[in-house]
């Protein structure tokens, strides 16, 4: 009984909706292919010639791949960790639910979601600097740190739907528990953990406030954060500013691009089942 | 039996110990110093007790933007998760083209906040007065995040364009979890397709709703990248967030404590509103 033709007025509005969505990212990038002569004949229109000496203006004036370099360290190094610990602590939470020290312990990590960043923001500065953490090191930590909150109660919901058996002949077997951690469990995690493998990868490469406060040395500054700083120096060269900010946005896209419907699966996969 | 114990242990006692000395202990120094005079730099404090307390309710800017706050909190909630929920439910529909146009409104989803507003803000302040002026519109031909009364309309729209990416796709996984058949059995019925969204579709959905409408008003209240990329907190100090506020007079302006007692405030004002809305939106999804 189901209608089997395509619904054509839902395709056009979103059709309409998406146009929305694409226009700021088509003016970024004629934007970054113009030159100020073409923009004063019309901002809108396609550029003629393409200006590519603003991307090499950009790459100089920012110091574009040390900042790619640090944001994908960062990134790359923190979502490894996330997923191995963050997970192998859910574990022991996950299988230890009715002593009082691990019922504790979950709920101290999770109630640290509703903690607002604001309120450690002030003195974690102190702490790290106090530890000589003030760099790339120290911010890792933190990301790796602050995950805890979330996906431990995302991992734990998920790791209490996995029956006790496999563990049980595990150990029979002899295998000691890190081993039935990291052979049984860790893979059988693999569904959950690209859900928050790819929502930890966005938030720790996209993220401005903790860089901000955290990295004192210019050459650990992250994509975003160079963005930021450079503002000033952009001053009214838009076509300069518009390809860094490309250049900025440009290496998640190319993800995004290859990734598309490994991410959104993923994140709908997490969204049901949690 | 020990030995599993002690491994336990083991995994857990290291994550308890960082967390500690990164989250919860900084928390704690912060509530210490909300009760001194400490300016973040200096070599001594007094404790000064409750006082930076009475001043933060006395104080215009601290109201302001609580004020502030508040309003776009909860206009880009409301924005966002109706606007998310049509794309969800077209996006749903038999149409052409599904996964490239899913793929489409995801896309903003990705990128950075604080690029994303720079972009914008040149769209503000160029691209959309250029057609403001060949309008013929005095009021479109002027920045709107130069505008007191209207710059936070600016960033309202920033972050809907943004935020409604993440929504929508927490609401296309909620509709799939529908059984088909039960629109089957109301298209035998007769009902109409408004009739079938209010009484089928939204009430199933209504834990994704409950968990859309915390998230988008928690970074609602948390509002900070965004601010910082299109206005700055300005035109004055008419778009200050409470994070962009605590920011900039705690690192800023010596007012380490004095925006130490404002985090405490907003800390609790976060938890009070995370828990009405779970309680209120729970009931509701009981009463369905």
């Amino acid at each position: 009984m189901m209608r089997k033709t395509t619904n054509w007025t839902s395709t056009i509005l979103i059709a309409l909706g998406s146009l929305l969505i694409l226009f700021p990212l088509y003016m970024t990038i004629s934007i970054a292919l113009k030159n100020p002569e073409e923009m004063a004949v019309s901002i809108f229109s396609l550029p003629t010639g393409l200006h590519f000496e603003n991307f090499r203006n950009a790459i100089e004036a920012t110091n574009f791949f040390n900042a790619l370099k640090n944001s994908v360290v960062i990134t790359v190094i923190s979502v490894v960790f996330i997923l191995l610990t963050n997970s192998m602590v859910a574990y022991a939470i996950a299988r230890n639910m009715k002593d009082k020290f691990f019922k504790v312990l979950y709920f101290y990590f999770i109630s640290a979601m509703f903690i607002p960043f604001q309120i450690i923001m002030l003195p974690v500065v102190k702490v790290t600097t106090d530890l000589h953490m003030n760099n790339i090191v120290g911010l890792i930590i933190l990301y790796v740190v602050y995950g805890l909150a979330f996906n431990i109660f995302v991992y734990v919901g998920y790791i209490r739907s996995i029956p006790y058996e496999l563990e049980e002949a595990a150990t029979m077997d002899g295998a000691s528990t890190w081993g039935t951690y990291w052979k049984i469990i860790f893979p059988l995690l693999a569904p959950i953990s690209a859900t928050i493998g790819i929502l930890s990868c966005l938030s720790t490469w996209n993220d401005f406030m903790l860089p901000l406060i955290l990295l004192g040395d210019q050459n650990s500054y992250t994509l975003p954060l160079v963005q930021y700083v450079f503002q000033g120096q952009f001053g009214t060269d838009f076509n300069l500013a518009f390809a860094s900010y490309l250049l900025a946005l440009t290496p998640m896209v190319i993800v995004y691009l290859f990734a598309q419907k490994w991410i959104i699966g993923g994140i709908t996969q997490g969204a049901i089942k949690s | 039996m020990a030995k599993r114990r002690i491994a336990f242990y083991l995994m857990t006692i290291p994550a308890l110990l960082l967390f500690f000395t990164f989250h919860t202990f900084p928390a704690l120094q912060g509530i210490f110093y909300a009760f001194t005079n400490w300016d973040g730099f200096g070599e001594s404090y007094d404790f000064v007790g409750f006082k930076n307390f009475v001043n933060l309710f006395k104080d215009e800017n601290v109201i302001n933007s609580y004020i502030f706050t508040f309003k776009y909190a909860i206009v880009v909630t409301i924005l966002i998760n109706v606007i998310s929920l049509l794309i969800a439910l077209g996006l749903n529909a038999k149409i052409k083209f599904k996964n490239f146009f899913r793929g489409v409104y995801f896309l903003p989803n990705i990128l950075s906040v604080l690029i994303v507003g720079f972009i914008f803000n040149y769209l503000f302040s160029n691209v959309l007065t250029t057609w403001g002026a060949k309008m013929g519109s005095e009021f479109l031909s002027q920045n709107i995040l130069g505008n007191a009364d209207w710059a936070w309309i600016g960033i309202v729209i920033v972050a809907v364009w943004q935020g409604i990416a993440f929504n929508t796709i927490l609401y296309l996984a909620g509709l799939q979890t529908i059984p088909k058949d039960l629109y089957e059995a109301s298209n035998l019925d007769g009902a109409g397709k408004f009739r079938e969204f209010i009484s089928i579709t939204f009430p199933l959905l209504a834990s994704f709703f409950t968990i859309n409408m915390v998230l988008a008003m928690k970074s609602g209240l948390m509002v900070f990248d965004q601010i910082v990329a299109l206005t700055g907190g300005g035109p004055g100090r008419s778009t200050q967030s409470i994070a962009l506020l605590i920011y900039t007079g705690g690192f800023q302006g010596g007012e380490f404590a004095y925006q130490s007692a404002n985090a405490v405030i907003y800390f609790i004002v976060i938890i009070v509103i995370s828990v009405l809305q779970l309680k209120f939106l729970q009931k509701r999804e009981m009463d369905m």
